[in-house]
């Protein structure tokens, strides 16, 4: 990590070029995607034919209201589910139709989990909780001490490695969830309602860290929000409604600019440090 | 994940809980715990009654008379009179494969020694009761035929009465008195022990037969002939040849019945074992039953730790674990569980069975193989009712568990 402060304050939306800096090498590519929950008369529809490009290295914010299939397009995104039909091929391998074995390494491997309410292990150090990924992918003892640490510096808390969760503040805890989340060098991040159990100090410091990861980084995030503060700090918006995307462009044009300009004003003290 | 990864895990999750934990165990403990008591009380009485039979003399029958009935009153076996001092002859020296017969009767009498009294059995027999029940004599000497033959007043004490007549020794060569008919002590018995039947063996005076009956008792007749034969496998026949015997010398025609028994001591002796073995099998059920108890005590908790645990388990599915790796975890857990329990258990078990010993008097002997199996068992438990629980974990839908409040 050599970024400073400049470097991660949040550059103009939109003024990076999506295809260009990032490649056209698309990490996500779903094509007609369905979800049926239920059989018959009571079955529910929650996916009605979804198709949705992400290249490497973007920044994309999933917005709907509740019910608008926003999550269920999270979670086979996510590879936690498997879509009833459609096809979805993550870094150019189809994983629609994996087994629950299969699912779980490419979670392991692909992506990282972002969650509103962290889902750290409570009990547990921010060290142990950002080393778990890599305790399931058989990585040795040596090797993950010294990448958990590493990244937990990285996110700025190299100074609470032996902290539980409970004695960590919100931001802090997203911190290390964002940590652990990047343990196994995932390209892609996904988060659900990130800043959803945070105060807009705390939320300001987690969508900076974010946004530094994607552009220091080159990560492709993907973030879940009914919160156009948030949407706001991404560079597309792809908008849900009745289990379609029913608007998808930049989020210069999908959030208005005085928003925008209010959202990410926070950003300008970042915590984060080398 | 690795066994060590998992076992860490394991360990942590269950001293979150210690109380839990250990009433948890509980179950399991006092399962392994009767295991080991039941199997050492269960060896220790086979053993204990071994050693029994081995003291009794080796191959060793016995010949009691049988029941008499008078004015359609039976008085019961024993009650005949109808075995006698050349009946012990007889089969000494006609029935094949006898090593050995000494007759035997007995009263109970005061026996004075001096300033000092003791009220024990008197028993009369003959030399050869020394090799029949295998009973050496530790000072002087057993009294000989020819004492017999001459009825002569010499006595043999066994060891517990040479104790509390002559607590300072010098038994061999004093006089003692029994119904004012004076004996010169000949010889000590060694220390025998308590009968299988818990008398103490050592608490008699022996005299000759002859003297016996004429001076004590004033019976023509024995009560009990003790035979021994030259090998185990020779028992049967001897008993056998010395019924045939015994009928023919008693004048007893084909329609009428013995009026003598041949009881098999060792017989007698294996009915005790088997008894013995019944009150370990008891055990071993109670044991059984705790451990299915303890089982489903441990089932129970780690379906509670499951539940508890769900978003736990739905997070760790996200970050890439698989159903296995979740199988295993909670699996390890139960497993975990059921040996730290099996371990205590076995401590428990060793107390029990070293109290039961030294509190209670009863022979016990612990076996390795005892400790095995109360370890194996526990495993057993651990694996059988931790699987459901732990299928359950890992069947659990990711999403499902994530969201699980």
């Amino acid at each position: 990590m050599t970024g400073d402060a400049t470097t991660i304050a949040p550059a103009p939306v939109g003024t990076v070029d999506r295809a260009g800096a990032a490649g056209a090498d698309p990490l996500i590519d779903v094509r007609d995607l369905t979800k049926v929950y239920g059989e018959g008369a009571t079955a529910i529809r929650a996916l009605r034919g979804v198709s949705l490009v992400v290249r490497r290295g973007e920044f994309v914010a999933i917005m709907g209201p509740s019910g608008s299939g926003k999550s269920t397009f999270m979670h086979l995104l996510g590879c936690l589910d498997r879509p009833t039909s459609g096809s979805y091929r993550l870094a150019g391998r189809e994983v629609s139709r994996l087994s629950r074995d299969e699912l779980a390494l490419v979670r392991n491997r692909q992506i990282g989990f972002v969650f509103q309410s962290f889902n750290l292990l409570a009990r547990t150090t921010a060290q142990e909780n950002v080393e778990l990924p890599l305790l399931y992918a058989g990585v040795p003892r040596d090797t993950r001490v010294a990448r958990a640490r590493e990244l937990l510096q990285q996110v700025g808390l190299g100074d609470r490695l032996g902290h539980r969760p409970s004695e960590l503040s919100g931001g802090q805890q997203q911190r290390v969830a964002i940590a652990r989340g990047l343990a196994n060098g995932a390209p892609l991040l996904m988060a659900d309602e990130p800043t959803g159990n945070l105060d807009s100090a705390s939320s300001a410091e987690i969508m900076t860290l974010f946004q530094h990861l994607n552009r220091v980084q080159g990560i492709t995030v993907v973030l879940v929000t009914h919160d156009m503060d948030i949407a706001a700090w991404s560079e597309r918006v792809a908008t849900f409604k009745d289990g379609l995307i029913v608007d998808d462009r930049p989020s210069a044009e999908a959030v208005p600019s005085a928003v925008r300009e209010a959202a990410t004003r926070g950003a300008l003290t970042p915590e984060v440090r080398a | 994940m690795s066994l060590s990864n998992l076992l860490r895990i394991a360990w942590q999750a269950l001293r979150r809980n210690i109380t839990r934990s250990i009433l948890t165990m509980l179950g399991i403990i006092i399962g392994v715990g009767a295991v080991i008591t039941s199997m050492a009380i269960g060896a220790g009485a086979q053993a204990a009654v071994l050693a029994q039979i081995e003291s009794l003399g080796a191959n060793l029958l016995v010949v009691i008379p049988g029941a008499i009935t008078t004015g359609g009153v039976n008085l019961g076996s024993g009650s005949r009179t109808t075995l006698t001092l050349p009946d012990v002859t007889a089969i000494a020296q006609t029935v094949p494969e006898v090593a050995g017969a000494a007759p035997y009767s007995q009263t109970s009498a005061q026996v004075v020694a001096g300033g000092t009294n003791w009220y024990t059995v008197v028993g009369g027999t003959t030399p050869s009761y020394t090799t029949v029940r295998s009973w050496a004599v530790a000072q002087g000497r057993f009294f000989a035929q020819a004492d017999v033959d001459q009825a002569t007043k010499v006595a043999v004490l066994g060891a517990t009465v040479a104790q509390n007549l002559f607590p300072s020794g010098g038994a061999v060569g004093a006089t003692v008195v029994v119904k004012n008919v004076p004996f010169k002590v000949v010889g000590v018995l060694a220390a025998k022990g308590q009968s299988g039947f818990g008398r103490d063996q050592d608490d008699v005076v022996m005299v000759p037969m002859t003297t016996l009956q004429a001076r004590l008792t004033g019976q023509t007749w024995v009560n009990n002939i003790f035979v021994s034969a030259t090998t185990p496998e020779a028992v049967p026949l001897v008993v056998d040849a010395t019924e045939r015997l015994l009928r023919l010398r008693h004048h007893l025609t084909v329609s009428q019945p013995d009026d003598f028994s041949v009881r098999n001591i060792a017989d007698i002796q294996q009915v005790r074992i088997a008894t013995s073995q019944t009150q370990a099998l008891l055990l071993a059920g109670i044991a059984v039953v705790s451990l299915v108890v303890g089982g489903i005590g441990i089932m129970n908790i780690m379906l509670v730790s499951v539940t508890e645990r769900t978003r736990e388990i739905g997070l760790r599915m996200a970050v890439g674990a698989r159903g296995r790796d979740i199988l295993l975890q909670f699996l390890v857990e139960a497993l975990t569980l059921a040996c730290v329990g099996g371990l205590i258990g076995i401590g428990m078990g060793l107390l029990t069975a070293q109290g039961t010993s030294v509190l209670g008097h009863w022979p016990v002997l612990v076996s390795g193989f005892s400790i095995v199996l109360g370890f194996v068992s526990s495993l057993v438990v651990g694996v059988v009712f931790g699987f459901y629980p732990a299928q359950r974990a890992a069947a659990l839908d990711p999403i499902v568990a994530l969201r699980y409040e």
